[in-house]
């Protein structure tokens, strides 16, 4: 586990993965993390996060990824979910393509 | 704890729809995360991994992940993977059976693929229930609990998984929760490399099925429970006595290096053929 | 089987049945056996556990009961082994589910069940062909399956390969039915050189591991088989699945599933029926029989010939898809049918099916744990 720091990550949760199970909002030390309206997990306060990795080996459902704040590698925003990165200039970054997976199916 | 999700991601079959199939809470997909991370922490290539899953929600499990994976009968998943086992030793085998499945109709698989020392890790989720049938008692189900089928109370006694699988001669046993993801992480990691049978009972609390009926709120009541009436064995002054607080004893409760059947079996082949020529 | 009149190597052989069974299992390639000690097929295990620790890759494992045995032998099949397992009634009948799952899962093996009396623990030293039906839909479900059976010592041998050629050309569990006293029948056979005998391996895949769909339909109705561990990462599973081997509901792929696992039996039917006639050409009486009651009955149409009756015998060697045109031939040609069987009538319902009231169907049963004489059977003919 890496230093305990605020403000080193990015919590990003995907909404349609996740199942509202609370495990992350209840055990997350910072209390970075609320259930919405919705009854999914929601980043409230990003820059409580000390990145202990909690709610990313417990979450069920593969919902949550953390992420250091950096513009490369690791820090490009995930071009599957729909989460973007405020801060970047050109507001959310163009994904890269994705590799197109054979069609199982060709008929269809 | 950078990419943690993402690595999962890459191992999980990217045709099959997701979410998964598991109730809000449930502790399989936690198991099923420290599985894949302990096999990618080992290197070990996703086609010399077989997964082996019985019957219910643990054997569920199996479709969502890109290794081998065979989907078997209720209880039988044991005699699938000595199969595969014995067939293609160079495989690593991993069975992933729930409580009813590995020690109620497939109790006697257990102790004898414990007995005969099989090379197959055996990852025992026990979720104290059959879940997918509706929430009825299984041989996990502690004492005096509610169930499906035991409206008041349970009469029988619950099966200590470790215990049975120590008797029977399992050269590997070990017990994780899914609330201690990073001890579970080291737990299976370890029991895939072991040479001979290894077994690692999860806790893996089923709010639907099992916490609803037992006065768990909700599914962060029984994580936890399972946080505070968990011990590490290390911890304890007598690991060999049951701690009298009642609390659940995790941990490596025997790591034996013996030879797994295979190898000894391809060991005596070996020697047969040497003696023919 | 086709033998050639060659001279190879050959071996000759004082053998049980069921020590040739073994013999035919090995020679077609078998190299995984899981069992379970039952009485009257034993001596195909212990042959094995004798055997198979010699030759490469051979493995042999007594399982801890033929629930298991047939467990560890569908795992083997799936890693790409030619794999068999052997046992009598009580044992078969704990097989069965997992007989489904082969069906099911396309697993070839081979299940030879030797038939003892039953029900229940019934007469374990004693012959009976009561588990003919069980063999046929003893699974739940509804499925295809290739049951033969075998009558004499040789035909143990050559049904054995036979039936490893079916499992591994259609990828289906071929059942193997023989009676006590075929199994314990010890009686000099011939064990052809290697090189003689056609011996059949499933296909397996010709396209990169990417585009390979496990349970994709073809022209033949049997799709290609990856092993465990060869690069080929698939989903194996008892739920009725699609092409790419994933559980499905949906009606339209369930019924395509469904009903190409029936096909590729079905559009075979030729090639899978297996009958031996036997003076059936001028026969006004026919008896048609299967295990040890073929040789009974054999003795029993000679002797009707030496009386001077218009006798015949037709031998069913496969059971089951049940060979209709060879039966049917019979009910438009001769005035009776004898149906001799060691039990209550289990395949003379269908043939009295086929026969569809055109001829007189006499049933010979016995349940008492003797074989059928050949006198009994002269005495139906005449």
């Amino acid at each position: 586990m890496s230093k305990k720091q605020k403000g080193q990550t990015r919590v990003c949760v995907y909404p349609d993965w996740c199942k509202g199970c609370g495990l992350c909002v209840a055990f997350c030390p910072a209390k970075v993390l609320v259930l919405n309206a919705f009854g999914k997990a929601e980043v409230a306060h990003e820059d409580e996060c000390i990145n202990c990795g909690f709610c990313e080996l417990h979450c069920p459902d593969f919902a949550i990824a953390i992420k250091p704040r950096t513009r490369n590698g690791a820090g490009q925003p995930d071009p599957r979910s729909g989460w973007s990165d405020p801060e970047s200039e050109h507001g959310r970054a163009s994904p890269p393509e994705p590799t197109p997976e054979p069609n199982p199916n060709p008929e269809e | 704890m950078a990419d943690v999700t993402q690595l999962i991601h890459d191992y999980l079959r990217h045709n099959k729809k997701f979410p998964h199939v598991f109730c809000a809470g449930c502790g399989h997909g936690i198991v099923l995360g420290s599985l894949i991370r302990s096999v990618h922490a080992l290197g070990l290539p996703k086609d010399d991994v077989v997964l082996v899953a019985g019957i219910g929600c643990s054997g569920r499990m199996a479709v969502y992940v890109d290794f081998n994976t065979v989907h078997t009968t209720h209880g039988r998943a044991l005699t699938f993977a000595t199969g595969i086992k014995m067939a293609n030793p160079k495989l690593k085998v991993i069975c992933v059976m729930g409580d009813g499945d590995a020690m109620s109709i497939g109790g006697n698989h257990l102790i004898h693929a414990a007995r005969r020392n099989i090379g197959v890790t055996a990852l025992i989720l026990n979720n104290q229930i059959y879940g997918m049938t509706g929430g009825q008692c299984s041989s996990a189900t502690p004492q005096g609990d509610i169930s499906m089928t035991t409206p008041f109370g349970s009469l029988e006694k619950a099966f200590d998984i470790v215990d049975m699988c120590m008797a029977a001669g399992a050269s590997y046993v070990a017990r994780g929760t899914s609330f201690h993801a990073i001890q579970l992480d080291r737990l299976i990691s370890s029991a895939i490399m072991h040479p001979g049978f290894s077994v690692v009972e999860v806790f893996s609390p089923c709010p639907t099925q099992y916490g609803r009926k037992n006065k768990f709120r909700n599914a962060v009541d029984m994580y936890k429970w399972l946080k505070s009436n968990t011990v590490k064995v290390e911890t304890l002054k007598e690991p060999d006595q049951k701690p009298a607080d009642g609390r659940i004893p995790i941990g490596v409760f025997r790591d034996v290096e013996e030879p797994g059947l295979e190898e000894r079996y391809f060991e005596l082949q070996r020697k047969l053929m040497g003696q023919n020529r | 089987m086709a033998v050639q009149r060659k001279k190879r190597k050959r071996r000759e052989l004082f053998a049980l049945g069921n020590e040739a069974v073994a013999e035919g299992a090995l020679l077609a390639g078998c190299s995984f056996y899981a069992g379970y000690p039952i009485t009257p097929s034993t001596e195909i295990m212990e042959v094995m556990a004798n055997r198979l620790p010699l030759i490469e890759d051979g493995v042999f494992i007594q399982m801890e009961d033929e629930i298991a045995s047939m467990g560890a032998t569908i795992g083997a099949s799936l890693a790409g082994r030619k794999a068999m397992t052997a046992t009598s009634g009580p044992g078969f009948a704990l097989m069965q589910e997992h007989i489904g799952y082969a069906c099911m899962v396309e697993a070839p093996l081979v299940v030879v069940n030797v038939m003892r009396g039953g029900p229940s623990t019934g007469l374990p030293t004693s012959p009976a062909q009561a588990d003919v039906q069980m063999a046929r839909w003893g699974t739940h479900g509804d499925h295809p399956i290739i049951v033969l059976s075998a009558s004499n010592v040789q035909e143990c041998l050559e049904m054995t390969v036979t039936a490893f050629n079916f499992a591994e050309k259609y990828r289906t569990p071929v059942i193997l039915l023989l009676d006590e006293v075929t199994a314990h029948t010890r009686e000099k056979i011939t064990v052809p050189d290697p090189d003689e005998v056609e011996i059949l391996s499933r296909v397996t895949p010709t396209v990169p591991p990417e585009w390979f769909k496990p349970y994709a339909d073809t022209a033949r109705g049997v799709p290609a088989m990856a092993p465990i561990g060869s690069g080929y990462r698939t989903h194996v599973t008892g739920l009725t699945h699609d092409v790419m081997g994933y559980p499905t509901q949906r009606p339209d792929e369930v019924k395509d599933a469904m009903l190409r696992l029936f096909r590729k039996i079905d559009q075979y039917y030729g090639d899978i029926q297996m009958a031996d006639e036997y003076m059936l050409d001028d026969a006004d009486v026919a008896v048609v029989a299967y295990g040890s009651v073929a040789r009974s009955a054999y003795l029993a149409v000679e002797q009707a010939r030496e009386r001077g009756a218009k006798a015949g015998l037709l031998t069913l060697k496969t059971l089951f898809p049940f060979p209709r045109p060879a039966v049917e031939k019979l009910t438009h040609r001769c005035h009776t049918v004898v149906v001799p069987e060691m039990n209550m009538g289990q395949m003379s319902r269908e043939v009295k099916r086929v026969n569809n009231g055109r001829t007189k169907v006499r049933t010979i049963n016995r349940v008492d744990g003797q074989i059928i004489t050949p006198s009994e059977i002269l005495k139906a003919i005449l």
